[in-house]
């Protein structure tokens, strides 16, 4: 059997490969959806902004993903959890999915994988505890984006009402998941705080790039409010003390 | 005009074409990769074992990731979509940062100009996230002290707090008719049964369907 670490470069080989397969899709994508924006008439400056705001808003999110990376890491090594968190499913579905299969086989995550069959059986059940999405959207998507569309060409105010109703359906799930905590007393109520705070924060940025007209402001305002929430969080958790 | 026309109408029938096969690659990839470890390796799961841990999670997430298909093809698109399910991390940055594109571009979801913005979205989320957590963890070792910093851990640990505050209000401004009664269901639901929490993903449909609900009845009354 050849030697085993969950460090070796063969892992990190493995995991740098599906890390470019990743990238090489997103780049073909946003050079067609790109090409096609420039096509349809779209303003490149906008086209810009687009993308610089997306690149922002995704600094803190990446860095939280990043964290979930060193959290895997103690028992996995880091090529593995790399590789895992660039592709689908996110560390809610990884981190129980790893410890499902450690504790089947009468491991633990809290010490570093040295046997190959734990490592195989932890890596083949985060592979196939979340493969759906994979085999089931190339067969749904048209039927799925066709009845959307079918929706808007029968009635296009409705069809804006549904998609409206289906953003804040899914932001409805997450506002509520904020409020978990409010029965532990003040310290659950942080996130609400933070929450708070971040709303305040984009309201107030809404109203002065709309009656200032500051185009800039608008491409910005979202991932300013959310990274001065989270800033803000530091001196509400130290003031409540959490 | 007519030949710009027939090339839009090729992009969006292409989509579905180029989507299938890179999905299909990152299906195949994404099973060699465990397949060739244990080949490479000589170490097979035990069948007991993999089952064990397989049925602890498929159950809850094989149901997560079927409801998300037909809750986010809708949002995304099929660009967005068929990019988003193969580099993961939906509900937390791909369809928010989808949601900022299409507000900053003012495009609508479910048309050509929300599809192809909310592609660029995704596709840029996606090579700026791996670039960080590749760029992260090769550079561990000196920035690990400061991420684990203690002073730092209440802002990682508030990053949904902080993203779906302004969030709601960029939605919610859009109709808040229609947000009141998924979110008076979902508060009550969270604040009496806290245990749910981590089963947001199984509840976002639940709060799509209200949100739907309502909005049908009050266009219905003329009250939107």
């Amino acid at each position: 059997m050849t030697e085993f670490n969950v460090n070796s470069p063969l892992i990190y080989a493995v995991a740098a490969i599906v890390v470019v397969f990743v990238v090489s899709q997103s780049v073909f994508f946003l050079i067609r959806a790109w090409k096609q924006a420039k096509m349809m008439g779209m303003d490149q400056t906008k086209l810009r902004r687009i993308a610089t705001s997306s690149a922002i808003f995704t600094i803190a999110p990446a860095i939280a993903i990043l964290l979930g990376i060193i959290t895997l890491s103690n028992a996995l090594g880091l090529p593995t959890p790399w590789m895992r968190l660039s592709i689908l499913g996110s560390i809610t579905y990884e981190l129980p999915a790893a410890e499902m299969a450690a504790t089947a086989t009468g491991e633990s995550l809290s010490v570093r994988i040295t046997d190959p069959r734990v490592y195989t059986t932890i890596l083949w059940v985060m592979t196939l505890g979340i493969i759906p999405s994979l085999f089931l959207a190339p067969f749904f998507m048209k039927k799925i984006q066709s009845g959307v569309v079918k929706v808007g060409a029968k009635d296009k105010k409705w069809g804006e009402i549904f998609m409206t109703a289906l953003f804040l359906g899914m932001i409805s799930a997450f506002l509520g998941m904020i409020f978990s905590r409010t029965s532990e007393g003040i310290t659950g109520w942080i996130p609400v705080f933070v929450m708070l705070c971040s709303a305040v924060l984009m309201a107030v940025l809404g109203i002065i790039y709309k009656k200032g007209k500051i185009a800039w402001l608008e491409n910005y305002a979202l991932p300013l409010s959310m990274l001065s929430a989270m800033a803000l969080s530091i001196p509400i958790t130290r003031w409540i003390g959490g | 005009m007519m030949e710009t026309m027939n090339k839009t109408k090729d992009y969006f029938s292409r989509i579905y074409i180029y989507g299938r096969i890179w999905m299909l690659a990152a299906l195949a990839l994404f099973m060699a990769v465990p397949a060739f470890l244990s080949i490479y390796y000589d170490a097979w799961p035990h069948f007991h074992e993999f089952f064990l841990g397989f049925i602890g999670v498929a159950p809850t997430f094989w149901t997560v990731a079927i409801i998300e298909m037909f809750t986010y093809i809708p949002m995304l698109g099929v660009g967005g979509s068929y990019l988003g399910f193969v580099t993961g991390n939906l509900s937390n940055l791909k369809v928010p940062c989808a949601i900022n594109a299409m507000s900053i571009a003012k495009a609508e979801a479910g048309t050509k100009e929300g599809e192809v913005v909310s592609t660029i979205a995704i596709a840029i989320s996606s090579i700026v996230t791996t670039l960080i957590i590749t760029l992260g963890v090769f550079l561990l070792f000196w920035i690990r002290p400061v991420l684990e910093a203690p002073v730092l851990a209440p802002a990682f640990a508030n990053i949904l707090p902080a993203l779906f505050g302004a969030l709601g209000v960029v939605m919610i401004s859009r109709g808040w008719k229609i947000a009141v009664a998924p979110i008076v269901f979902m508060l009550a639901l969270f604040i009496f049964v806290p245990g749910l929490a981590s089963m947001v993903g199984i509840l976002v449909p639940a709060g799509v369907v209200i949100a739907v609900l309502s909005a049908r009845l009050l266009y219905k009354k003329g009250w939107l």
